[in-house]
């Protein structure tokens, strides 16, 4: 089992990453430069936090018309597991990878704070080892964060399970709550949340490993993503 | 012609300085290299003689002043670089871009050492906010700035301070601190050695923004700076992100001699101060310099101050290497100039010399050097006619509580901290809010603890004793996070050196500064004078800022304020005394900036900081807090607000209610202890005599306080948590 994160110019979070599956975890861990053109080694990506290309014209724009996407790409399309976190989330709708689109938050300010999530669906190879309707405490820190999407759209994902992580208590204006969303096949996952930012109880906050560790419990078990 | 000087900012004394140096007239591009480079801003020349009294040295110390930054061990081969700027003049003119380049700059000294910035820290001063929209438009923009740029690098800033006095209403300051890491073998500085090897420039192009800015920081604002904008520079965090990284990957290997950030005087001052370390001279071709727009003279390239570019000077033959990795990152490199000998900063524009000067004559072993007359300002001796009875005592102490809790200086800062990302990068152990952020340090089980500190009040007051004030209580503060004090660095702010009373409230807070930091052996390894902090009529409060960084041998141990559980048993360590001078009890409630400040005895302070270290290391407290603005009143409410715990205190007092509640005293300590570890403190403490009281326990849901058998405090802790949490967000939404 390897994970992979990409590191775009002006990531951020990805030694966060890094150090919550190597060191936390143990677990066979690589960063990925932009213009890599292969990723058939790797079982999940990481679409690391940050202000990829500085998030110049919009948060994630430029990001997804790098190399390294066009492979992400075909990753997904493989079912392979991909994760966004935050500027990963934005360059996942900018990719098309995910619905909606992520704007900037409602009170137009830069938001770093722990914020209580709600998990709405263990029923996915990022969820399992949640409970339905657990609350977990993970930090947030953007800048834009909040998540808008069409009705029909978020109908269709809600009814399909695809709505993974709400907010208790919304901080952003994000839609219906939105925190984290998934793709239909449910192997894309872009969450505004930093979960590896919540993986050691030094850090005052292990909420986040659940996610991390359900993850591997899948590559390991070999199930299929889509149960 | 005869006042060709003054256009740069020189007087007549100094030119005749540069005929004599060179033997003929300066060029233009000359004069104005001479012009920023012996502005007080780049040459410290009313601040230099002083200097000598800073204890700069220990066995830790691994670089003193005069570097980018300093360098202090924290053992294990690994050490913290660590400097304060300022970013004043700027940001009262541009708040959004000056405070944002502000944090640039300072970034780029600790990487310069070859450190990998892990933290950053703000100090910021403005007028009274509540009724002020400039002020809020001021800390807005400040704070944006500061967002701006240290969330987009992804540098976490983790801590510093916000105070409001009508002193700046004119004029803002904003210190920004930057702290790194970095393994002893391998520090690198800022010098040109090895004649023949190149002079490489990295990074953004160089524009026409900030011209002059050192010269524009060495005056005091008028009416008219607001249309010294341009002397503004302008940010980009993104090319600064991919700046740090290329620096860092280059100076992995080996290629790299030495390494120079761009920063006040531009290129000028980076080419002589290298030149000057290094083999004594330097020569360049301006027209090498990659340029942002067309039509640049020379003395413009020069003396730009555009953010994001780093000199390097580089082994002769490896040039290529430098712009393989220059270009990964997608930035760019050249060769402009190479390393000499003779002694001379030479300047070509192609094959002609455009100036041509000894370079030791331009950088601070050059400049002129002022010892000014300084005299005490009559103030002085007015603002100690006081005695607490002048003041009447409150009727009502909740209501007294909730006022200072209510004070912007005292209220939480959340409102600006939750805008700053202080978690990436997860080495975060104790956030913003305590009395000391607490960072791990990655491969290994040290943290380091980091503050910044100075009542400013107390400066005015006594600028010597309130000087000792701000370097004690930053160490008593890394402390109360369970970590040892090392050393500082100094943000001076001040008013104009040129006026003997304002020279005298900065030689007073030098010497404070010095004894303080002999006294706890925590020298001054890097800093910043900002002079000119004045406007047409009135100065600052003299500022001396004051950053500390700590170690803790084990970061686990990390200490911090709140009370943790209820039945945890109170404590108050040290002496409270008569002394609401300079309080800020006597300010918010009475309208006083008057009196003696709180006294500071040294031998207790160092005999109580060893106390509180120790019982932290072997883990016998709960929480440890220091008591100061606001007192003990302000401390205990701050205690229990973190968990929502309440507590039940009672003192027995010959001392009016109002002081035993708000005076500042120096060196107490609000401590919580678990009663079966009780009795293993108080062996401790009267092992060592420590003064102390056991006032009571935490319990319940209000903060209860008795003072003489009467309940003069009974408050619910959520009450206070609303006021305090709320101020400042409600004064700015």
């Amino acid at each position: 089992m390897k994970f992979g994160i990409i590191v775009f110019p002006g990531s951020n979070c990805d030694i966060d990453c890094y150090h919550v599956l190597k060191d936390v975890l143990g677990k066979d861990v690589e960063y990925i430069w932009h213009d890599t053109e292969e990723l058939e080694d790797f079982d999940c990506i990481i679409l690391p936090g940050g202000f990829s290309y500085g998030d110049y014209l919009r948060c994630g724009a430029v990001a997804q018309f790098s190399k390294a996407m066009e492979q992400v790409r075909l990753h997904a399309e493989k079912g392979k597991l991909v994760l966004g976190i935050c500027n990963g989330f934005q360059i996942l709708t900018e990719a098309g990878l995910l619905s909606g689109a992520l704007v900037r938050n409602k009170n137009l300010k830069f938001i770093c704070d722990t914020v209580a999530l709600k998990v709405e669906n263990n029923n996915t190879s990022f969820t399992s080892r949640y409970n339905v309707g657990e609350v977990i405490d993970i930090p947030i820190a953007h800048g834009e964060g909040n998540y808008v999407v069409d009705e029909d759209t978020l109908k269709k994902m809600k009814e399909n399970g695809q709505v993974l992580f709400t907010y208790e208590e919304n901080p952003n204006g994000s839609t219906f709550n939105i925190a984290g969303v998934c793709n239909a096949r449910k192997n894309v996952l872009g969450m505004m949340p930093h979960p590896e930012r919540a993986g050691e109880a030094l850090l005052g906050n292990t909420d986040g490993i659940k996610l991390f560790q359900s993850i591997i419990d899948y590559l390991e078990g070999g199930a299929k993503n889509d149960k | 012609m005869t006042n060709r000087y003054k256009a740069v900012g020189l007087n007549k004394q100094e030119y005749d300085k540069i005929l004599e140096v060179l033997g003929r007239e300066p060029n233009e591009l000359e004069l104005n290299m001479y012009g920023v480079m012996w502005s007080e801003h780049c040459s410290y020349k009313h601040s230099r003689a002083l200097f000598r009294h800073f204890p700069t040295s220990n066995e830790r110390v691994l670089q003193g002043p005069g570097e980018n930054a300093g360098i202090v061990d924290i053992g294990d081969n690994l050490a913290v670089a660590m400097k304060i700027e300022s970013h004043n003049h700027p940001s009262a003119i541009e708040p959004y871009q000056g405070a944002a380049t502000g944090v640039g700059g300072i970034i780029r000294d600790i990487f310069a050492m070859g450190a990998r910035p892990i933290a950053l820290l703000n100090s910021l001063r403005f007028g009274e906010i509540e009724n002020s929209d400039r002020v809020k438009f001021l800390l807005e923009g400040v704070v944006e700035g500061i967002a701006g740029y240290g969330n987009c690098i992804g540098i976490p800033t983790v801590g510093g301070e916000v105070y409001f006095n009508q002193s700046y209403r004119g004029n803002p300051l904003v210190n920004a601190m930057c702290v790194g890491l970095i393994e002893h073998d391998k520090i690198h500085r800022g010098n040109a050695s090895g004649v023949g090897n190149s002079i490489m420039y990295v990074g953004a192009a160089t524009g026409r923004d900030g011209m002059g800015g050192a010269s524009f920081a060495s005056v005091e604002l008028t009416e008219e700076s607001e249309e010294k904008r341009s002397a503004v520079q302008v940010g980009d965090p993104f090319m600064e992100k991919l700046l740090l990284e290329a620096c860092l990957e280059l100076l992995e290997t080996g290629c790299v001699v030495g390494i120079q950030d761009l920063g006040a005087a531009g290129l000028t001052s980076a080419c002589c101060e290298t030149a000057t370390r290094g083999e004594g001279g330097m020569e360049i071709d301006v027209l090498k310099i990659p340029r942002r727009e067309k039509g640049m003279l020379p003395v413009e390239v020069m003396i730009s101050e555009s953010q994001e570019r780093m000199l390097l000077i580089v082994e002769k033959g490896r040039e290529e290497e430098v712009n393989r990795i220059v270009e990964k990152w997608g930035l760019y490199s050249v060769v402009i100039g190479k390393v000499t000998n003779d002694g001379f900063l030479r300047v070509m524009e192609g094959d002609e010399v455009a100036g041509e000067m000894p370079a030791d004559s331009l950088d601070s072993s050059g400049a002129p050097k002022y010892y000014k007359d300084y005299e005490m300002p009559a103030y002085i001796k007015e603002v100690k006619n006081f005695t607490s009875t002048d003041v009447e005592e409150p009727q009502d102490y909740n209501e007294t509580l909730l006022a200072l809790l209510k004070s912007p200086n005292l209220a939480s800062k959340e409102w600006i901290y939750r805008q700053y990302d202080h978690m990436v990068r997860t080495s975060t152990v104790v956030k913003p809010g305590s009395d000391a952020a607490v960072m791990r340090v990655r491969g290994s089980k040290k943290g380091i603890a980091l503050t910044t500190d100075c009542n400013s009040r107390l400066c005015y007051l006594d600028p010597r004793e309130g000087s000792k004030i701000a370097v004690t209580e930053a160490a008593r503060n890394i402390v109360c996070s369970g970590a040892k004090p090392l050393a500082i660095t100094d943000g001076l702010n001040f008013g104009s050196p040129e006026k003997p009373d304002r020279f005298w409230q900065f030689r007073e807070s030098i010497l404070g500064i010095s004894e303080a930091c002999r006294e706890l052996d925590t020298p001054v390894i890097s800093g910043n004078v900002s002079f000119y902090n004045e406007t047409e009529t009135y100065a600052i409060h003299p500022t001396p800022i004051i950053g500390m960084v700590g170690v803790l041998e084990d970061v686990e141990k990390a200490c911090t304020m709140e009370f943790k559980e209820d039945g945890d048993v109170i404590l108050l360590l040290g002496n409270t005394k008569d002394e609401i001078g300079g309080s800020e009890y006597l300010a918010r409630i009475h309208g006083l900036e008057k009196g003696e400040v709180p006294a500071i005895n040294f031998g207790l302070e160092k005999k109580l900081q060893a106390f509180v270290l120790e019982a932290i290391e072997k883990g016998l407290l709960q929480s440890a807090h220091d008591l100061s603005e606001g007192g003990l009143g302000v401390a205990l409410a701050e205690c229990g607000i973190g968990r929502r715990l309440g507590a039940n205190v009672s003192f027995e007092t010959n001392l009016r209610k109002d002081i035993l509640l708000f005076s500042e005293s120096q060196s107490r300590f609000i401590l919580s202890v678990k009663k079966e570890k009780l009795q293993q403190i108080k062996d401790m403490m009267e092992t060592v005599a420590a003064p102390y009281e056991i006032i009571g326990e935490v319990t319940g849901e209000k903060l209860q306080v008795t003072i003489n058998d009467s309940l003069t405090i009974d408050m619910a802790v959520n009450q206070m948590e609303e006021t305090w949490r709320g101020a400042l967000a409600c004064i700015m939404e």
